[in-house]
């Protein structure tokens, strides 16, 4: 466990530094969190003019679906993309023997190796905004929401993690099949406001074929305290069906691959 | 005139052949666009509200017509020039009797035919999720006019135009700076709230509209959008202008950029 902990550090500061040879894009990465941070908030002032709520949600119970969305969104661009972009690599020059070599988990290694900055911006601005929902919540949030919040987010981004490298896996065999993790990306983006805003062929699609019910509903329903155990029980039941799912493809994959050069 | 039609031709067939390649890839990018798609379905249930300016169908019809625009002004140039930059390739092409440019945009245009059948079929699906949006308010098939068909294929052009020049002014910045990529991601989030990808100019505050009207950005999907969808108070040959003087201004821009840029590029003696 410690050989794991200390590998990330390692493999993270290494990431960081090599990012620091371009010092402008820190301030670049920044303002990119802000902006797109603003501008889903603005974006979801529109729909509350003139008294409408969406799907039935007040301001701050909505403003905690954004916090989750943005959390969520950031951890996507710090760890799922740049690594599962460098997942086709591997195949593609079949360097991933490399990595089947070294002494440690390779699912672990190729899921964690790198760290964008791009998603660390939203890493932190999501929970503040969270924290900021919860005081201007009426009645203000008490810490066992919080807690449970933070559990069901924290599901929701297994959830994702899952999704996202049982998608990837497919590279095994596709080689130049990463950008199916772009689409994913883009589905995701529905996540930005309750399932119960859309129409019922989306609530649909978007419990059943891809869960981003679990992924953002459920957390802001857990944050604001309207959640009910049973679907906090259910996000646990899916993230953990999702997650060994994920391992047994990844290890049934791998008995396909074949390397480079043979 | 005959030689530049025969090499915009030979151009674009050839690109077009290569983006047949992949159009596995085209699918998935295709997929990854779907973003005005899936915002159709909350202003949908806003529009059946009746607190917004616009009803139900009025919203679906605005959303397929963006999808529809954002499919054929789908622009990367900046990523392939800067890595033509950073890696010297741009170097042979510069050669060759013809402006680089064209090679670009005679790729974005046979990516964007490539794209098609996928484009065909995504509408469809569309409709079928909505089809309020093929009715207009009388219960009779809502189809818009001729003469607006024509004008939404120029406002698409203009628009790809526009976001083609602002892009590519800003890849070459690329002979300057490394990654600038970034700069791009900057320019990408005003045109992501802005531009009428994920709701429409007409449910903005009215103090917004009118600050927002003088940028690019509502011309690179609102106008054309807006063009064929029908509906607004839609001015289409002031839109027109004020796409066309952001064209001339910016594409001045760009041919100083190349000049100074060229020589700044051989200078490096990359």
């Amino acid at each position: 466990m410690r050989r794991y902990t200390r590998t990330l550090g390692r493999l993270w500061s290494a990431s960081l530094f090599a990012e620091m040879e371009y010092r402008t894009n820190f301030v670049v990465a920044a303002l990119n969190g802000i902006g797109t941070l603003a501008g889903t908030i603005f974006t979801l002032s529109l729909f509350y003019r003139d008294g409408f709520l969406i799907g039935g949600w007040v301001w701050t119970q909505a403003l905690f679906i954004i916090g989750c969305f943005t959390f969520l969104d950031g951890f996507q661009a710090a760890f799922l993309g740049p690594n599962f972009q460098r997942f086709s690599e591997y195949i593609r020059e079949g360097t991933l023997d490399f990595v089947l070599l070294k002494p440690i988990d390779s699912q672990f290694f190729v899921s964690f190796r790198n760290l964008s900055l791009w998603g660390i911006p939203n890493l932190v601005l999501g929970p503040l905004l969270i924290l900021y929902a919860g005081f201007r919540n009426d009645p203000p949030v008490p810490l066992v929401d919080y807690l449970v919040g933070a559990l069901a987010l924290g599901l929701g981004t297994v959830m994702l993690y899952a999704m996202g490298f049982f998608l990837v896996t497919f590279t095994i065999w596709f080689v130049k099949l990463w950008n199916i993790t772009i689409a994913l990306q883009s589905i995701i983006q529905a996540g930005r406001y309750p399932i119960s805003s859309y129409p019922p062929a989306y609530r649909f699609v978007l419990t059943y074929l891809v869960p981003v019910l679990f992924l953002t509903t459920v957390p802001a329903e857990a944050f604001s305290g309207r959640s009910e155990t049973v679907w906090i029980l259910g996000a646990a039941g899916l993230a953990t069906g999702l997650l060994l799912a994920c391992r047994l493809f990844y290890l049934f994959a791998l008995r396909s691959y074949t390397s480079a050069s043979s | 005139m005959r030689a530049t039609l025969r090499k915009a031709n030979t151009y674009l067939s050839v690109q077009y052949a290569a983006m047949l390649e992949y159009r596995m890839e085209i699918f998935l990018w295709a997929i990854s666009t779907l973003l005005p798609l899936i915002m159709m379905g909350p202003w949908i249930v806003a529009g059946e509200s009746g607190r917004f300016p616009m009803d139900a169908a009025g919203f679906a019809r605005y959303f397929i017509a963006a999808f529809i625009v954002r499919q054929f002004t789908l622009t990367w140039v900046i990523y392939e020039f800067e890595f033509q930059v950073v890696s010297g390739r741009l170097s042979p092409y510069l050669l060759h009797p013809v402006d680089p440019v064209w090679r670009f945009v005679a790729a974005h245009l046979g990516e964007h035919l490539a794209r098609l059948p996928f484009v065909i079929a995504l509408i469809a699906a569309a409709l079928a999720l909505f089809p309020q949006a093929l009715y207009d308010s009388g219960g009779g098939l809502w189809l818009p006019p001729m003469e607006r068909i024509i004008l939404t294929i120029f406002g698409i052009y203009g628009a790809f135009t526009l976001r083609f020049v602002i892009q590519y002014s800003l890849a070459l910045l690329a002979f300057w700076f490394e990654r600038v990529s970034a700069f791009d991601r900057l320019v990408m989030i005003p045109y992501y709230f802005i531009s009428g990808l994920i709701a429409p100019l007409e449910v903005m505050p009215e103090e917004v509209q009118a600050v927002i009207l003088w940028t690019p950005f509502p011309y690179m999907v609102w106008f054309p959008a807006r063009l064929l969808s029908g509906g607004g108070g839609l001015d289409p040959w002031r839109g027109f202008a004020v796409v066309g003087l952001w064209i001339v201004g910016l594409t001045l821009l760009n041919r100083l950029l190349w000049r100074r840029g060229l020589k700044h590029y051989s200078a490096m003696g990359a």
